[in-house]
């Protein structure tokens, strides 16, 4: 078996942003297939772009390459020039070995058939043959968790399930080279534990995997080198907690960057200034905020909101207002400043912006709302959003005690 | 084993292409048989009538032209032979060679989702859509076997000659259909056209009436292609003889050269067909 199983040399793909001409374009490059035509040199057509520009990398017995990049950056489209579905415009693919693609689960599959039938066929399309299928049939419906719906058709199944068993026929396989497009989405936990598990084991036993994935924490437990796909090149990187952390970068919105004033008072009381401590933080730095005001009459009980969150996650990492901590907060007349401080924290790798906002009692009316920028520095070895403190000892056998009896789940 | 993807032509190396070409018609094999299994149970699950649909429509063509010669409607030239007889066997010879020019592109349409996504042996659809025609032949057969039996016409050893002739039916007809389905995929103008001619064409073949003599209107007999292929087959079922047999063989030859030129067509049109189909 060779060492090199994937070698891959400026590979480039166009695509056409219109219909009309992208299908007469393909009559043309029929023509040019049919009659030999030599492909010469790439030039973009009319409404032509590169999808993917000028790849090159190489693949390995044993390694996972992490193929990640924003959406449209062509992860999907250069998965399906190394499975041979496309051809590329430019460049060349050498593939050695058997290669397997989860890019489509239950290929084939007709919804009318029970689960029985259409595992048959799923096999046949992926190449298993027929009496392989009937020897391990037990396992792959074990595997699928499926038993009391195997004769079934499979359009009463939830897509769970339709998954699950297309997953199950897949894993049977002992490909060479295996592309992974992030199948993982679907389904539980529990299956996508063992999706992860067999890829796990494939790996072990020297299958050479291309994984896209937009979970950068699976990118970080399987990868071993990161390509990033970006709109027109692309970066490899041999560390891939840089790749990941160049990854995140690229969804960094100017906005985050600069503090943005939504209110800063009213004609009863103005904030003219706020000082902060820091602009990046380690974990377990302390955050302080300084807000210099002046009021025209004291405001009592107000609530003051404190909200952390970064544009590039759909959730909030922390949000809470004094309320939360028992403390009444009143504004007094007359110049005074007021701290905030979040303290020993655990936001982890996030560029993120602090948001202050404070309201009068029953929030009836917003005397001040800032968001500051700020950046969480992400930590060697260690993936999630937020870094807790973790400590490792220890003991001599004679001094052991048990802790805490807890079940392996991982068994 | 190395395989390498490049922009170029497949067609530079031809020698590749057919080693290659050979290998995927071999592995395609239990795959077209489990295709063919999958449509044909589910096709007949979800239908009532089930396999009636196979032999209907070419009875009820029949049937009509029947009753319009027998109510003097139409007058068609002596046919040598009862015309129910003639008007059966050529309605169902006629159905079984559209059946074949539309199975390729049909087959391959309702397979675009698993081709776009899984790289399995393309041969398979096509054996497939062949399997299926071949079911249809079967079931035709019976058909016409209870017509013989009906009229009395006596069996002849032409009828085991005829098989050859209607297999070179099947082949002309998927050799168009195989030309045809590159484009098809791209354009929805090949399948809607494809009704439109085959039904005209229909008329220009002596399916219901008997091939003119005078001219201009032998040129249907001389200029187009099934004429020859579907007499021979129905002069071999009924009388036993072959009336042209040199058109016959030329018609011969061109299904086999087609039917190759359209399987390499096919073939290389597959890649570039699927990155304008989308996934």
């Amino acid at each position: 078996m060779p060492d090199l199983l994937i070698r891959a040399e400026g590979v480039s793909k166009k695509f056409c942003r219109r219909l009309r001409l992208s299908l007469w374009y393909g009559v043309l490059d029929m023509g040019h297939e049919i009659f030999a035509r030599s492909a010469g040199p790439a030039r973009l057509r009319k409404e032509e772009f590169w999808a993917v520009s000028d790849i090159s990398f190489a693949l390995r017995r044993g390694e996972t390459i992490g193929l990640i990049g924003p959406n449209g950056a062509g992860k999907t489209t250069l998965l399906r020039m190394l499975n041979g579905l496309i051809k590329p415009d430019a460049g060349r693919i050498e593939i050695s070995g058997r290669m397997q693609a989860l890019i489509a689960l239950g290929a084939g599959f007709n919804p009318i058939l029970t689960g029985r039938e259409n595992v048959y066929v799923n096999a046949s399309v992926l190449g298993i043959p027929q009496a392989e299928v009937r020897r391990r049939f037990d396992d792959i419906v074990d595997f699928a968790e499926v038993d009391e719906f195997i004769d079934s058709p499979v359009q009463s199944y939830s897509s769970g399930m339709a998954v699950r068993l297309g997953f199950a026929v897949s894993a049977f396989m002992k490909p060479d080279i295996l592309l992974v497009d992030e199948i993982l989405a679907v389904g539980d936990e529990g299956f996508q534990m063992k999706c992860l598990n067999k890829i796990g084991e494939l790996k072990r036993n020297g299958t050479g995997i291309i994984l896209v994935s937009h979970n950068m924490h699976t990118i970080s437990t399987y990868a071993n080198s990161v390509l990033l796909l970006r709109k027109g090149r692309h970066d490899e990187y041999r560390n891939v907690s840089e790749g990941v952390r160049e990854y995140r970068k690229m969804f960094l919105r100017k906005d985050d960057l600069e503090t943005q004033k939504i209110c800063s008072g009213n004609e009863r009381i103005r904030f003219h200034r706020v000082d902060t401590n820091a602009e990046s933080f380690l974990p377990g730095d302390t955050f302080v905020a300084k807000l210099h005001y002046e009021s025209d009459e004291e405001i009592p009980d107000v609530e003051v909101d404190v909200a952390i969150y970064s544009s590039r996650e759909p959730f909030l990492h922390f949000q809470a207002t004094n309320k939360a901590y028992r403390r009444r907060m009143d504004l007094k007349k007359g110049r005074h400043s007021l701290e905030i401080s979040v303290e020993q924290i655990r936001i982890h790798d996030a560029q993120a912006r602090i948001a202050i906002a404070i309201w009068t009692n029953q929030r009836t009316e917003l005397l001040f709302w800032w968001r500051i920028p700020a950046l969480f520095h992400g930590m060697e070895h260690s993936t999630g959003n937020s870094y807790l403190n973790v400590t490792f000892r220890e003991f001599p056998e004679d001094t052991s005690a048990v802790l805490h009896a807890t079940d392996s789940f991982l068994s | 084993m190395k395989v390498v993807y490049t922009p170029d032509s497949q067609m530079r190396r031809p020698g590749l292409l057919l080693r290659s070409m050979w290998r995927d018609l071999l592995d395609s094999r239990e795959l077209a048989w489990r295709l063919f299994l999958r449509d044909f149970y589910a096709r007949y699950r979800s239908s009532v009538l089930g396999i009636v649909w196979a032999f209907l429509p070419p009875v009820a063509t029949g049937l009509v032209f029947i009753f319009l010669q027998a109510r003097g409607v139409v007058r068609f030239g002596e046919t040598g032979i009862p015309y129910p007889v003639y008007v059966l066997v050529g309605t169902v010879l006629w159905q079984l060679f559209t059946e074949s020019i539309n199975a390729p592109l049909t087959t391959v349409r309702a397979s675009v989702s698993m081709i776009s996504k899984v790289n399995f042996p393309r041969e398979a659809l096509i054996v497939s859509s062949l399997y299926q025609i071949l079911l249809s032949l079967l079931i035709k057969v019976v058909i016409l076997a209870g017509t013989f039996i009906y009229f009395k016409i006596p069996p002849i050893w032409g009828l085991a000659a005829s098989g050859f002739a209607i297999f070179v039916l099947i082949l002309l007809g998927l050799s168009i259909g195989l030309l045809l389905t590159p484009l098809g995929l791209l354009y929805s103008d090949v399948a809607s056209s494809l009704v439109i001619v085959t039904q005209a064409w229909f008329f220009l073949t002596p399916v219901v009436y008997p091939a003119p003599k005078s001219f201009p209107f032998n040129l249907i007999a001389n200029l187009n292609p099934v004429t020859p292929v579907l007499s021979t087959a129905r002069d071999l079922m009924t009388i036993g003889t072959i009336a042209e047999p040199g058109a016959f063989a030329v018609v011969c030859v061109l299904a086999v050269v087609g039917l190759f030129a359209g399987w390499i067509f096919y073939r290389l049109a597959i890649p570039i067909l699927l990155e304008r189909m989308g996934a």
